[in-house]
Protein backbone atom coordinates (compact mmCIF):
# COMPACT_ATOMS: atom_id res chain seq x y z
CA UNK A 1 0.00 0.00 0.00
CA UNK A 2 1.41 3.26 -1.17
CA UNK A 3 0.33 6.79 -0.15
CA UNK A 4 1.62 9.78 -1.41
CA UNK A 5 1.04 12.71 1.07
CA UNK A 6 -0.89 15.61 -1.29
CA UNK A 7 1.56 18.21 -0.01
CA UNK A 8 4.16 16.17 -2.03
CA UNK A 9 2.22 16.77 -5.06
CA UNK A 10 4.20 18.97 -6.82
CA UNK A 11 5.37 18.35 -10.94
CA UNK A 12 9.25 17.32 -9.60
CA UNK A 13 8.28 14.96 -7.05
CA UNK A 14 4.98 12.89 -8.90
CA UNK A 15 7.38 11.63 -11.81
CA UNK A 16 10.13 10.39 -9.35
CA UNK A 17 7.14 8.69 -7.44
CA UNK A 18 5.33 7.54 -9.92
CA UNK A 19 8.92 5.18 -10.90
CA UNK A 20 8.75 4.28 -7.33
CA UNK A 21 5.42 3.08 -7.30
CA UNK A 22 5.86 1.00 -10.35
CA UNK A 23 9.24 -0.35 -9.10
CA UNK A 24 6.98 -1.37 -5.60
CA UNK A 25 4.75 -3.02 -7.35
CA UNK A 26 6.94 -4.72 -9.77
CA UNK A 27 8.59 -6.01 -6.34
CA UNK A 28 5.75 -6.99 -4.84
CA UNK A 29 4.45 -8.97 -7.74
CA UNK A 30 0.97 -7.65 -7.69
CA UNK A 31 -0.83 -4.33 -8.01
CA UNK A 32 -0.56 -1.21 -5.15
CA UNK A 33 -4.20 -1.46 -3.35
CA UNK A 34 -5.75 0.98 -1.42
CA UNK A 35 -4.08 4.98 -0.61
CA UNK A 36 -3.98 7.03 -3.06
CA UNK A 37 -1.39 5.31 -6.07
CA UNK A 38 -0.77 7.55 -8.71
CA UNK A 39 -1.33 5.75 -12.32
CA UNK A 40 1.83 5.79 -14.79
CA UNK A 41 0.21 7.60 -17.56
CA UNK A 42 0.49 4.95 -20.12
CA UNK A 43 3.12 5.81 -22.88
CA UNK A 44 1.59 6.58 -26.43
CA UNK A 45 4.13 6.29 -29.13
CA UNK A 46 4.22 9.26 -31.74
CA UNK A 47 1.68 8.72 -34.17
CA UNK A 48 4.13 8.34 -37.27
CA UNK A 49 0.64 9.02 -39.34
CA UNK A 50 0.07 12.55 -37.15
CA UNK A 51 1.34 15.63 -39.57
CA UNK A 52 4.64 17.13 -38.12
CA UNK A 53 4.56 20.79 -37.33
CA UNK A 54 7.81 23.24 -38.02
CA UNK A 55 7.65 26.75 -36.13
CA UNK A 56 9.53 29.10 -36.90
CA UNK A 57 10.53 32.38 -35.17
CA UNK A 58 12.17 35.11 -37.74
CA UNK A 59 13.31 37.52 -36.43
CA UNK A 60 16.47 39.08 -38.80
CA UNK A 61 15.28 41.64 -41.53
CA UNK A 62 18.43 41.23 -43.81
CA UNK A 63 18.59 39.65 -47.62
CA UNK A 64 20.24 36.67 -46.36
CA UNK A 65 19.11 36.13 -42.90
CA UNK A 66 15.35 36.51 -45.05
CA UNK A 67 16.02 32.82 -46.54
CA UNK A 68 16.77 30.42 -43.81
CA UNK A 69 12.77 30.81 -42.65
CA UNK A 70 11.63 30.42 -46.20
CA UNK A 71 13.30 27.85 -47.60
CA UNK A 72 12.70 25.96 -44.26
CA UNK A 73 9.07 26.25 -44.38
CA UNK A 74 8.29 25.93 -48.06
CA UNK A 75 10.03 22.67 -48.15
CA UNK A 76 8.86 21.54 -44.94
CA UNK A 77 5.83 22.61 -45.75
CA UNK A 78 6.13 20.12 -49.36
CA UNK A 79 7.46 17.24 -46.87
CA UNK A 80 3.97 17.36 -45.66
CA UNK A 81 4.49 19.42 -42.42
CA UNK A 82 2.24 22.01 -40.97
CA UNK A 83 4.15 25.45 -41.06
CA UNK A 84 3.93 28.83 -38.96
CA UNK A 85 6.33 31.66 -38.72
CA UNK A 86 6.62 34.27 -36.56
CA UNK A 87 7.81 37.26 -37.26
CA UNK A 88 9.10 39.68 -34.77
CA UNK A 89 11.49 42.51 -34.71
CA UNK A 90 13.14 43.03 -37.83
CA UNK A 91 12.01 39.71 -39.27
CA UNK A 92 8.47 41.69 -40.11
CA UNK A 93 10.66 43.39 -42.98
CA UNK A 94 9.90 39.85 -45.01
CA UNK A 95 6.46 40.15 -44.86
CA UNK A 96 6.61 43.66 -46.48
CA UNK A 97 4.61 43.76 -49.68
CA UNK A 98 7.44 45.66 -51.41
CA UNK A 99 10.84 43.88 -50.36
CA UNK A 100 13.99 46.15 -49.81
CA UNK A 101 16.23 43.53 -48.06
CA UNK A 102 19.93 44.54 -48.34
CA UNK A 103 23.08 42.52 -46.55
CA UNK A 104 25.97 44.24 -45.41
CA UNK A 105 29.34 43.43 -45.69
CA UNK A 106 30.21 45.79 -41.97
CA UNK A 107 31.09 43.11 -38.99
CA UNK A 108 30.44 40.73 -41.29
CA UNK A 109 33.58 38.69 -41.63
CA UNK A 110 32.09 35.32 -43.17
CA UNK A 111 31.31 37.43 -46.05
CA UNK A 112 33.72 37.19 -49.23
CA UNK A 113 33.91 39.78 -51.57
CA UNK A 114 34.90 39.67 -55.60
CA UNK A 115 38.35 38.90 -55.97
CA UNK A 116 38.72 38.05 -52.17
CA UNK A 117 39.15 41.52 -51.66
CA UNK A 118 38.27 41.07 -48.40
CA UNK A 119 41.81 40.13 -47.11
CA UNK A 120 42.99 43.09 -48.00
CA UNK A 121 40.43 45.55 -47.30
CA UNK A 122 40.83 47.49 -43.96
CA UNK A 123 37.26 46.58 -42.06
CA UNK A 124 36.43 50.34 -41.74
CA UNK A 125 36.03 50.29 -45.27
CA UNK A 126 33.07 48.34 -45.11
CA UNK A 127 30.88 50.99 -43.28
CA UNK A 128 31.11 53.26 -46.06
CA UNK A 129 27.85 54.29 -47.30
CA UNK A 130 27.98 52.68 -50.74
CA UNK A 131 29.20 49.57 -49.41
CA UNK A 132 25.77 47.92 -48.54
CA UNK A 133 24.43 49.01 -52.11
CA UNK A 134 27.16 47.02 -53.96
CA UNK A 135 27.10 44.04 -51.76
CA UNK A 136 23.39 43.64 -51.82
CA UNK A 137 23.61 44.97 -55.58
CA UNK A 138 26.11 41.88 -56.38
CA UNK A 139 24.62 38.94 -54.16
CA UNK A 140 21.18 39.48 -55.82
CA UNK A 141 22.89 39.34 -59.31
CA UNK A 142 24.68 36.23 -57.88
CA UNK A 143 21.97 34.40 -56.92
CA UNK A 144 19.80 34.98 -59.80
CA UNK A 145 22.54 33.99 -61.96
CA UNK A 146 22.91 30.60 -59.37
CA UNK A 147 19.12 30.11 -59.89
CA UNK A 148 18.31 30.77 -56.54
CA UNK A 149 14.85 31.63 -55.92
CA UNK A 150 14.19 35.31 -54.70
CA UNK A 151 12.67 36.51 -51.38
CA UNK A 152 9.50 37.18 -52.87
CA UNK A 153 8.99 33.87 -55.23
CA UNK A 154 10.10 31.78 -51.94
CA UNK A 155 7.33 33.95 -49.99
CA UNK A 156 4.66 33.15 -52.75
CA UNK A 157 5.76 29.61 -52.51
CA UNK A 158 4.99 29.24 -48.96
CA UNK A 159 1.40 31.15 -48.73
CA UNK A 160 0.99 28.93 -51.84
CA UNK A 161 1.31 25.55 -49.22
CA UNK A 162 -0.49 27.18 -46.39
CA UNK A 163 2.63 28.43 -44.39
CA UNK A 164 0.90 30.25 -41.68
CA UNK A 165 2.62 34.08 -41.23
CA UNK A 166 2.09 35.39 -37.97
CA UNK A 167 3.37 39.41 -37.56
CA UNK A 168 4.20 39.96 -33.90
CA UNK A 169 1.72 42.63 -32.75
CA UNK A 170 3.86 44.02 -29.82
CA UNK A 171 6.65 45.01 -32.64
CA UNK A 172 4.16 45.99 -35.27
CA UNK A 173 2.92 48.36 -32.86
CA UNK A 174 6.49 49.48 -31.39
CA UNK A 175 7.86 49.95 -35.00
CA UNK A 176 4.74 51.72 -36.34
CA UNK A 177 3.86 49.48 -39.41
CA UNK A 178 1.56 50.25 -40.74
CA UNK A 179 -0.56 46.77 -41.56
CA UNK A 180 -1.41 48.16 -44.95
CA UNK A 181 2.53 47.28 -46.09
CA UNK A 182 2.18 43.23 -45.37
CA UNK A 183 1.21 41.20 -47.78
CA UNK A 184 -2.16 39.61 -47.70
CA UNK A 185 -2.72 37.02 -45.74
CA UNK A 186 -0.68 38.10 -42.51
CA UNK A 187 -2.14 37.17 -39.14
CA UNK A 188 -1.31 39.25 -36.04
CA UNK A 189 -0.96 37.57 -32.70
CA UNK A 190 1.24 37.51 -29.76
CA UNK A 191 4.07 35.02 -27.55
CA UNK A 192 0.69 33.35 -26.11
CA UNK A 193 -0.75 32.36 -29.45
CA UNK A 194 2.95 31.36 -30.84
CA UNK A 195 3.39 28.60 -28.01
CA UNK A 196 -0.46 27.55 -28.78
CA UNK A 197 1.01 26.39 -31.56
CA UNK A 198 4.68 25.84 -31.18
CA UNK A 199 4.15 24.06 -28.05
CA UNK A 200 3.05 21.35 -30.03
CA UNK A 201 5.05 21.48 -32.90
CA UNK A 202 7.91 18.74 -33.71
CA UNK A 203 10.89 21.38 -34.44
CA UNK A 204 11.25 24.77 -33.56
CA UNK A 205 13.66 27.43 -34.69
CA UNK A 206 14.63 30.55 -33.75
CA UNK A 207 16.63 32.32 -37.23
CA UNK B 1 10.13 3.43 -67.14
CA UNK B 2 7.82 5.29 -68.73
CA UNK B 3 7.22 8.32 -66.90
CA UNK B 4 4.00 10.18 -67.07
CA UNK B 5 5.37 13.75 -66.73
CA UNK B 6 8.64 15.49 -66.84
CA UNK B 7 9.93 18.26 -65.11
CA UNK B 8 13.02 20.01 -65.77
CA UNK B 9 14.52 22.20 -62.90
CA UNK B 10 17.62 22.59 -64.67
CA UNK B 11 19.50 25.51 -63.24
CA UNK B 12 17.00 26.19 -60.36
CA UNK B 13 18.80 26.07 -56.77
CA UNK B 14 17.42 24.48 -53.43
CA UNK B 15 14.83 24.81 -52.23
CA UNK B 16 12.78 24.97 -55.53
CA UNK B 17 13.23 21.56 -57.32
CA UNK B 18 12.05 19.86 -54.63
CA UNK B 19 8.87 22.90 -54.68
CA UNK B 20 8.80 21.95 -58.14
CA UNK B 21 7.98 18.39 -58.40
CA UNK B 22 6.05 18.13 -55.06
CA UNK B 23 3.52 21.00 -56.73
CA UNK B 24 3.87 18.32 -60.10
CA UNK B 25 3.49 15.56 -57.71
CA UNK B 26 0.12 16.62 -56.19
CA UNK B 27 -1.54 17.06 -59.82
CA UNK B 28 -0.94 13.69 -60.76
CA UNK B 29 -2.18 10.09 -59.94
CA UNK B 30 -1.18 7.77 -57.42
CA UNK B 31 1.32 5.34 -59.36
CA UNK B 32 2.40 8.04 -61.87
CA UNK B 33 5.91 8.02 -62.29
CA UNK B 34 7.49 11.68 -62.64
CA UNK B 35 11.30 12.43 -64.78
CA UNK B 36 12.84 15.58 -63.24
CA UNK B 37 15.68 16.44 -64.53
CA UNK B 38 17.69 18.57 -62.44
CA UNK B 39 21.73 20.01 -61.99
CA UNK B 40 21.85 21.08 -58.31
CA UNK B 41 24.35 18.54 -57.27
CA UNK B 42 22.22 19.03 -53.71
CA UNK B 43 19.57 17.55 -55.36
CA UNK B 44 20.44 13.95 -55.61
CA UNK B 45 20.74 14.01 -51.70
CA UNK B 46 17.34 15.92 -51.10
CA UNK B 47 15.50 13.82 -53.82
CA UNK B 48 15.89 10.75 -51.74
CA UNK B 49 15.39 12.35 -48.71
CA UNK B 50 11.92 14.19 -50.18
CA UNK B 51 10.69 10.72 -51.38
CA UNK B 52 11.30 8.66 -48.09
CA UNK B 53 8.75 11.45 -45.98
CA UNK B 54 6.59 11.71 -48.33
CA UNK B 55 5.63 8.37 -49.26
CA UNK B 56 6.78 8.48 -52.98
CA UNK B 57 9.14 5.66 -54.52
CA UNK B 58 12.69 7.04 -55.82
CA UNK B 59 13.06 3.83 -58.75
CA UNK B 60 15.92 5.80 -60.18
CA UNK B 61 18.69 8.54 -59.58
CA UNK B 62 21.71 8.76 -61.82
CA UNK B 63 23.75 11.10 -63.79
CA UNK B 64 24.14 11.84 -66.94
CA UNK B 65 25.78 14.47 -69.03
CA UNK B 66 26.45 17.08 -66.31
CA UNK B 67 22.67 16.71 -65.31
CA UNK B 68 20.70 14.77 -62.28
CA UNK B 69 17.71 12.78 -63.43
CA UNK B 70 15.32 10.93 -60.88
CA UNK B 71 12.06 8.78 -61.47
CA UNK B 72 9.50 9.27 -58.81
CA UNK B 73 6.19 6.75 -58.65
CA UNK B 74 3.71 8.83 -57.13
CA UNK B 75 2.88 6.58 -53.42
Amino acid sequence: MIIIPPTLFSPGVVAPLQNMVLRAQTHMGRPALGGFVIKAQPHTPEDPMAQKKLAIIATKGSLDWAYPPFILASTAAALGYEVQIFFTFYGLQLLKKKVDLKVTPLGNPGMSMLGGMERFMPVLLTALPFMQRIMTAMMKAKMKKKGVASIEELRELCQEVDVKFIACQMTVDLFDIDAAAFISGVEFAGAAAFFEFAGTSDICLYI
Amino acid sequence: MTHAQELDASGLNCPLPILRAKKTLNAMAAGQVLHIIATDPGSVRDFDAFAKQTGNELTESREEGGKFHFLIKKG
